[in-house]
């Protein structure tokens, strides 16, 4: 199925150009273009869209509070940054991905197509953490780095990263202690594991 | 969603600005202004108070505007030894006040949950109170504010530099979210309802707290002080 776009950005020149390269690409349709986000739940409702790009200037200091905001209202669009500045890299957390103004045509392509994958998986899973989810969250909660799980399980640190997106998307627990706690609480670990 | 642009002044009635957003309300212990001000205006108030009426009424808008982005204006007109007096009342408010509060509750939680999930409930927490601590103890008031102070009184050091500020804001707020989630969703049910209700407000009362003082510091102190390292 082709997944619909939204892009809100201030500058006509670049959105011009990302909608020449989005519309371009098969499986996906810009369905509105807007030049700030006052409408913008509203426009994602009446089209149905999956994807907004935005860009994080729009969004002033309290982009947090307002993708928190977004996501409640409108829980099946994924939220994309487009960096067109200098920004604070840590203001982008909240953000699904990034798209940066010195992407090649065939970069954004491949985002795209990976953004769409990832859309693709979060619709079809739910919010039981998997049997390899389970696994990653023990042994974060154990204490091991990215690094030792990937060697441990024989898996990427890529693929770690993945499951341990997952897992804090599924439970809404974000830092290592809380984690833990979150495992010992589901007696997934003891407390002699710890030490 | 964003809300409609609140654009105090000078002149608003002081008491208008209470009504208008209540959460400006925990603002005035930090700026030292008492109650009783009557039907005084906002530049009154601060005023006898002995409060820079315009850092006053930014701070305001930041807490009561979603949208808030500080302009030239702001980052050229701003008092920085203000500026800073402000920072380090609010530290007091978070570690002396909040914080306490905060703990105050979350051990008759731990006291409930007897040794099974007790121990465990408050290791989270110390490991966390060490985070803050570190982070606006001894580090934004031991190391950043001290360095601000000398470049203010002209003192060129060279120990640090303001780009390597630690912003470290997001990961406090964070594991306040964590633990709100451990406290609603995880713990299980039985265990003080009502008082995990009661503290869950405080959370995110602090979180939201937390996110504006960050921007605050992210946003004005730092641009304001890489332009007082470029003129010294």
């Amino acid at each position: 199925m082709r997944s619909r776009v939204i892009i809100c950005e201030a500058s006509e020149l670049i959105t011009i150009g990302l909608v020449e390269i989005i519309d371009g690409m098969a499986q996906f349709d810009v369905v509105a273009r807007l030049d700030n986000p006052e409408h913008l739940s509203e426009k994602i409702l009446a089209t149905d869209a999956n994807f907004v790009i935005i860009n994080p200037t729009l969004l002033g200091c309290f982009s947090r509070d307002f993708l928190s905001q977004l996501g409640k209202e409108c829980p099946q669009v994924t939220v994309i940054a487009l960096v067109t500045t200098c920004v604070d890299y840590s203001m982008l957390t909240p953000y699904s991905g990034i798209i940066e103004i010195n992407d090649t045509k065939s970069k954004i392509i491949s985002k795209m197509n990976e953004f769409a994958r990832g859309e693709a998986t979060k619709n079809t899973d739910d919010v039981e953490l998997s049997k390899r989810e389970t696994d990653v969250l023990v042994a974060v909660a154990k204490g091991m780095m990215n690094k030792e799980i990937a060697d441990q399980m024989n898996i990427s640190i890529h693929t770690v990263i993945s499951h341990r997106k997952n897992i804090t998307r599924k439970t809404g627990i974000k830092s290592v202690s809380g984690l833990t706690v979150y495992a010992l609480l589901n007696n997934l670990i003891d407390e002699k594991d710890l030490i | 969603m964003p809300r409609k642009k609140t654009t105090f002044s000078k002149d608003t009635k002081f008491a208008e600005l209470l009504t208008d957003d209540r959460r400006l309300l925990q603002l005035l212990p930090r700026f030292g202004i008492g109650l009783g001000f009557g039907d005084r205006s906002v530049d009154q108030v601060c005023q006898l108070n002995n409060v820079n009426t315009e850092l006053f009424l930014m701070i305001c808008e930041i807490y009561s505007d979603n949208n808030f982005k500080p302009g030239q204006y702001e980052l050229q007109h701003i008092d920085m030894s203000d500026l800073l007096a402000y920072l380090k009342s609010s530290h007091l408010y978070y570690l002396d006040e909040r914080f306490p509060h905060i703990e105050e509750h979350l051990q008759r939680i731990i006291d409930a949950c007897g040794q099974k999930y007790g121990p465990m409930l408050r290791h989270f927490y110390d490991e966390y109170k060490q985070e803050v601590m570190r982070h606006i103890k001894y580090y934004e008031e031991e190391v950043v504010f001290p360095y601000i102070e000398a470049l203010l009184s002209e003192q060129r050091t060279d120990s640090y530099k303001i780009d390597e500020f630690e912003h470290n804001h997001t990961n406090i707020q964070d594991v306040l979210d964590d633990m709100m989630n451990i406290l609603l969703k995880y713990l299980p049910g039985d265990i003080l309802p009502k008082e995990r209700i009661e503290i869950s407000y405080d959370i995110m009362e602090l979180s939201d707290d937390l996110n504006r003082h960050s921007i605050i510091e992210e946003r004005i102190l730092i641009p304001c002080v890489e332009s007082l390292e470029v003129t010294l």
